[in-house]
């Protein structure tokens, strides 16, 4: 009866983007506010789910609603919340709504905000467009109760995502974003040919009663073959050493709301298909690879461990932690017991919760200091920018596991229930995961500390400056009093006044870059018209760097004289050219942090939910 | 005696034989003014909708399907039976053929204003092609089928031609011609073979001597049980030549499907030929090949599966893969359709290999009206661009989306579509009811092969697709010539908008109710 709140966290969304093709011109100016508007009242009626859902009841799938749509593929639309993607949905939903906010909140201005004008026309309907739809992909996803709905679903984040990145993205975006749609889509046409396996078994699409018949009237070899195709599939979207090659590109090259989406839901997707189908549909079959999958799993943690050790770009090392925390959520589904499952679960949330949060936090560094490359940040962001600094530590050391914060539980608990596997699996194999994937924690924990001691402490020190081509902002920097801050400025300025010059106030400096190549001085506050434009003659020039140049025409000067007028701050210190936290960025982040300390503190919050979903989802394995 | 003939069953082909005659003299006899170009063009449409509403009627009608041309038993042959059956599949076939040519037509409106194209001509020779594909479904008994056939392709190398003191347009049109020519005098050597071995051009009748169930005529042992006549077909064997037999006609059709190793004609041709008779060739031609392949394997030679089918699986697993693999290089995307185009015949082909006399005819049809529906759209919005974009690559498509946002987002609809990704639903449940009779079939291979093809058509299709949403203002100075900039005005071409939207609102409607194709398809 409650079913149209499934629905309607379905139709929201869509009937949002549909909004946007039909009336474009009505919605145009009021278009930074439309997004979060949309995705804020998805996000109500999830917390209305949230708020209506039985807990008594978390084993079975409420709110359903099932009504016919191709009877001749059997296939039914199907939708419900069980304990187990209520989470998840509500997750979703969430994050959504914070990129939103994050990209709207304010004057909508600043770098990360891709709503305003910019250099390449910023396309504001586009993303809220792509947004909306790709929170319909999302949010299907984790309500579908059967196999085609699902695979849908699972299809429909393709496209947006690959415009996401190839549209919005960095500099290798196309390579990219090609290279993201033809895995995801490899991955999830093998994994369509297992779920019509199972139907040409079964003769049946729903989920639950499949998930009920717990593998019965499937011979074993075909449950192997079944669970190998459709885990081939999740593992690309998850995803599974050695199928995550796709993965750092992607999200090294995706704007900020696109990494923060695809890690923190995205990659979700993958293991909830673990949760909803492979393992409950397919038993016998999760029985017989799970070895195998323990053992990738274990190879990812610490091969995504190692990885990032090795890396000097701030998304790329976030992108490989996230194979090694996938790594512990597989390896929990793979001990196939109530408590390794029940980890990944919480895993998967903490992980969603916590590198949202990283990559919000990694692409603000980026818009300050143009650059992602460790070495070139310079350290000492706790005396630069000491609130950045601060939640960057934060979500780092969330990450890293740190017990009473939400990364904790999930990884402990995947752990654990390797100590004792389910399912007569050896138990002597699941050790030896359990004390890599331990030793593997140690390494997390040691390439964020490294991550940290480079980036946010130490002394503020100008680095070797990058060769850069126009770099005659450089001779600035001598003239600065010798201070602490002047490393992340002299970057700042050297490689990228141009975007500053270009549309963002944040790089202040940049702005003084700008004036000072003008040679208008510090004045040029007097003079700001022509400064701006000599700025971004200056960036034009520049951009042909930095950019691929085909897609980015020169920008509107509107966005020009507001930004100009803040040159004479930069005067001071010239830590202060830069901005800390921002009030937009100040709404997408407090929400992550509160809840990976809720959930950190009262880990029971979300287990009781999973608990009796993920005993039922064992059945005759537990 | 007398035949009586069901004028009802053979309306829709007869109502545009009249309007191609009619067409032909109105062309003589109207002035040569500039409003008669159109008014031909409408006459033209006015035929194929009235034949659109004699299927309709037929279809509404229901009960038993109607037949004609009759040879009552006892004459001449043991059975007798019908020539020409209007069932459920020949409808199917007749209204997807029907409904493509009302949006050929309207292309070739388009195509047609330009001038430099006889208007009289062109719609005859159209209206024939229309005869042919209809009549075609309809078919059964082996004349009538490969004269159909060679009505579907006769006039095309005509039309193909018709764009005059053209270099590219004539040798398109001896390809063609060579290619068909040939592929019909292979086709009519196995007929030729199954007629002497079965004794009858009838297709059931065929399938039942050919099945094992009746005797061979003028071989010892006709009349024995069925039993008794199977064990002698094993052991004396339908002679060995029957296996020729089907190899021919199977390669006769795979030319007209341009399937592999008969594909290489494909992308020339399209090219060459004027946009609207690609997109004829890409979707009624194909669409008779694949009726015509479909009836004789199911209907004559359903005993003799142990024969074709392999062939069909191995031509169709590398007539997807060679279709992609040639697609993926293309700079023109005429030829990309074309190579994309045989692709999909890849396809078409797979569910036929698997589930021979059951539902694999069905989940063939299905796709291939889908396919109608999206390929269609995409020639229509191609054949917008060609009038500004002369050569017409894939580079004239940048920034579409700025110029034209209706158009771009008709053309990225339908390549989704057709890469079967969402929002292209119609595109993404056809493959998944392929996938779902190969899997059902048990012909894993297949399914694998077609997984990994579906993923490369991914990439061509996608990069088209993107290119219409990248601003064209930024293409480091390597701007195309004004041509492509120009913006394309719905009322320069109001027949060729018409077309898109009728494309792709079958394909949206699809999209959002594919049981609508499947009920229709279910039986065969």
């Amino acid at each position: 009866m409650m079913g149209w709140v499934s629905v309607a966290l379905i139709a929201v969304p869509l009937a949002g983007a549909v909004a946007l093709l039909v009336a474009p011109d009505a919605l145009r100016p009021v278009l930074r506010i439309y997004g979060p508007i949309v995705s804020g009242v998805t996000l109500v009626l999830a917390v209305v789910m949230l708020a209506a859902f039985d807990q008594g009841q978390a084993a079975r799938p409420q709110f359903a609603v099932d009504q016919p749509w191709i009877p001749g593929l059997g296939l039914r639309f199907h939708l419900g919340v069980d304990g187990i993607s209520l989470p998840l949905v509500v997750l979703t939903a969430l994050l959504t709504f914070l990129c939103f906010a994050y990209l709207g909140w304010g004057g909508g201005r600043r770098p990360g905000q891709l709503l305003s004008a910019r250099p390449g026309g910023a396309r504001p309907r586009a993303l809220v467009f792509t947004l909306l739809v790709l929170e319909v992909g999302m949010i299907g996803t984790f309500l579908a109760l059967d196999l085609l709905l699902f695979f849908v679903f699972f299809e429909i984040v393709l496209v947006p995502m690959y415009f996401l990145i190839a549209v919005w993205g960095g500099e290798g975006r196309r390579r990219a974003a090609v290279k993201f749609i033809l895995y995801t889509l490899l991955g999830s046409v093998v994994m369509l040919l297992g779920l019509l396996l199972v139907w040409a078994q079964t003769g049946t699409l729903d989920i639950v009663a499949l998930g009920d018949a717990h593998g019965a009237g499937m011979p074993r070899a075909v449950q192997v073959l079944a669970f190998a195709a459709i885990g081939i599939g999740l593992a690309v979207k998850t995803p599974m050493w050695p199928l995550h090659t796709w993965l750092p590109d992607a999200h090294t090259e995706a704007p900020t709301v696109g990494s923060v989406l695809l890690a923190g839901v995205l990659l979700k997707m993958g293991t909830y298909g673990f949760a909803r189908i492979a393992i409950p549909i397919l038993p016998e079959g999760a029985v017989a690879v799970a070895p195998w999958l323990g053992a990738l799993a274990v190879v990812g943690i610490v091969y995504g461990a190692l990885a990032c050790l090795a890396q000097r770009d701030l998304k790329r090392m976030i992108a490989y932690s996230s194979v090694g925390h996938m790594g512990f959520v597989l390896l929990g589904f793979a001990t196939l017991t109530t408590v390794g499952i029940n980890g990944a679960l919480f895993a998967n949330v903490a992980h969603g919760l916590i590198t949202g949060l990283l990559f919000f936090v990694a692409g603000g560094i980026k818009d300050r200091y143009h650059t992602g490359d460790m070495p070139s940040l310079g350290g000492g962001m706790l005396a630069t920018l000491p609130h950045l600094g601060a939640v960057l530590t934060f979500a780092a050391i969330a990450s890293l596991g740190l017990p009473g914060l939400a990364g904790f539980w999930g990884e402990m608990l995947a752990l654990l229930g390797a100590f004792q596997p389910g399912g007569g699996l050896p138990r002597g194999l699941f050790l030896t995961f359990m004390v890599i994937g331990g030793l593997g924690a140690v390494l997390t924990a040691a390439y964020f500390l490294v991550m940290l001691s480079r980036v946010t402490h130490g002394v503020p020190s100008v680095p070797a400056a990058p060769a850069v081509p126009g770099v005659h902002a450089v001779p600035t920097v001598p003239a600065v009093p010798a201070d602490p801050g002047p490393a992340p400025v002299a970057t700042g300025a050297g490689s990228d006044a141009v975007v500053s010059g270009a549309g963002s106030d944040a790089g202040a400096t940049g702005a003084g870059a700008g004036a000072v190549v003008s040679g208008a001085g510090a004045g040029a506050g007097l003079d700001e018209r022509a400064a701006a434009v000599s700025a971004t003659a200056e960036v034009t020039g520049d951009a042909a760097g930095w950019e691929t140049p085909d897609e980015r025409p020169v920008q509107p000067l509107e966005a020009q004289p507001e930004q100009a007028r803040s040159p004479g701050r930069d005067d001071g210190s010239p830590a202060a050219g830069m901005l800390d936290v921002q009030r937009y960025e100040l709404v997408a982040w407090v929400p992550l942090i509160v809840l990976t300390l809720l959930f950190g503190l009262w880990p029971k919050l979300l287990l009781s939910l999973t608990t009796p979903a993920v005993q039922n989802l064992l059945g005759a394995l537990s | 005696m007398i035949q009586e003939i069901d004028y009802f069953a053979i309306a829709p082909p007869l109502t545009l034989a009249l309007f191609a005659g009619l067409v032909l003299v109105l062309d003589a006899f109207l002035p040569a003014r500039p409003r008669v170009r159109p008014a031909l063009g409408l006459v033209t449409l006015a035929g194929v909708l009235v034949a659109l509403g004699f299927v309709v009627a037929q279809a509404v009608r229901g009960g038993s399907a109607l037949s004609t041309f009759c040879v009552p038993p006892g004459l001449n042959a043991p059975g007798g039976g019908c020539s020409y059956v209007v069932d459920r599949f020949t409808l199917i076939l007749a209204g997807l053929v029907l409904v493509a040519a009302v949006v050929v037509v309207l292309m070739s409106m388009t195509e047609l204003a330009r001038g430099d194209i006889p208007v009289g001509e062109w719609h005859f020779l159209l209206l024939c092609t229309l005869v042919g594909a209809v009549i075609l479904p309809a078919s059964r008994d082996l004349i009538m089928l490969v004269v159909a056939l060679e009505l579907v392709s006769l006039p095309v190398f005509a039309l193909t031609a018709l764009k005059r003191y053209d270099g590219r347009s004539s040798e398109a049109a001896v390809k063609l011609f060579l290619v068909s020519v040939v592929s019909t005098a292979v086709m009519l050597f196995g007929v030729s073979l199954l007629y002497g071995i079965g004794g009858s051009v009838f297709l059931d009748r065929l399938g039942a001597v050919l099945g094992g169930e009746a005797a061979a005529p003028g071989r010892p042992g006709a009349g024995a049980s069925v039993l008794g006549a199977s064990v002698l077909g094993a052991e004396h064997g339908l002679p060995g030549v029957v296996t020729v037999g089907v190899v021919l006609v199977v390669a006769g059709f795979a030319f007209k499907i341009a399937a592999v190793p008969f594909h290489a004609w494909a992308a020339d041709v399209y090219q060459g030929a004027p946009i609207p008779v690609a997109a004829l060739l890409s979707v009624i031609s194909k669409a008779a090949g694949f009726a015509g392949l479909i009836l004789v394997l199911v209907t004559a030679l359903p005993g003799q599966a142990g024969a074709w089918v392999p062939i069909v699986a191995i031509l169709s697993a590398l007539t997807m893969t060679a279709g992609n693999l040639l697609a993926m290089r293309q700079r023109s995307a005429v030829r990309l359709l074309a190579w994309s185009s045989v692709a999909q015949s890849g396809y078409i082909l797979a569910p036929l290999a698997v589930a021979p006399a059951g539902t694999g005819a069905g989940a063939s049809v299905a796709y291939l009206v889908m396919y109608a529906a999206m390929n269609l759209g995409a020639f229509a919005v191609v054949m917008l661009v060609s009038r500004v974009a002369r050569r017409n690559e894939l580079d004239d498509y940048r920034g579409l989306a700025f110029r034209s946002p209706v158009a771009a987002l008709a053309l990225a609809f339908c390549l989704l579509c057709l890469a079967g990704l969402p929002p292209g639903l119609a595109g993404l449940f056809a493959k998944i009811v392929v996938f779902r009779e190969i899997v059902d079939g048990g012909a894993g291979w297949l399914a694998v092969v077609m997984a990994v093809n579906t993923v490369i058509g991914l990439y061509y299709y996608v990069a088209w697709t993107a290119r219409l949403f990248v601003p064209v203002t930024a293409i480091g100075g390597a701007v195309r010539e004004g041509a492509a900039q120009a913006v394309v005005a719905p009322r320069s071409a109001p027949a060729v908008w018409v077309a898109i939207g009728v494309a792709v609102a079958v394909a949206v409607l699809f999209s959002a109710a594919p049981q609508l194709v499947l009920d229709l398809t279910t039986v065969t």
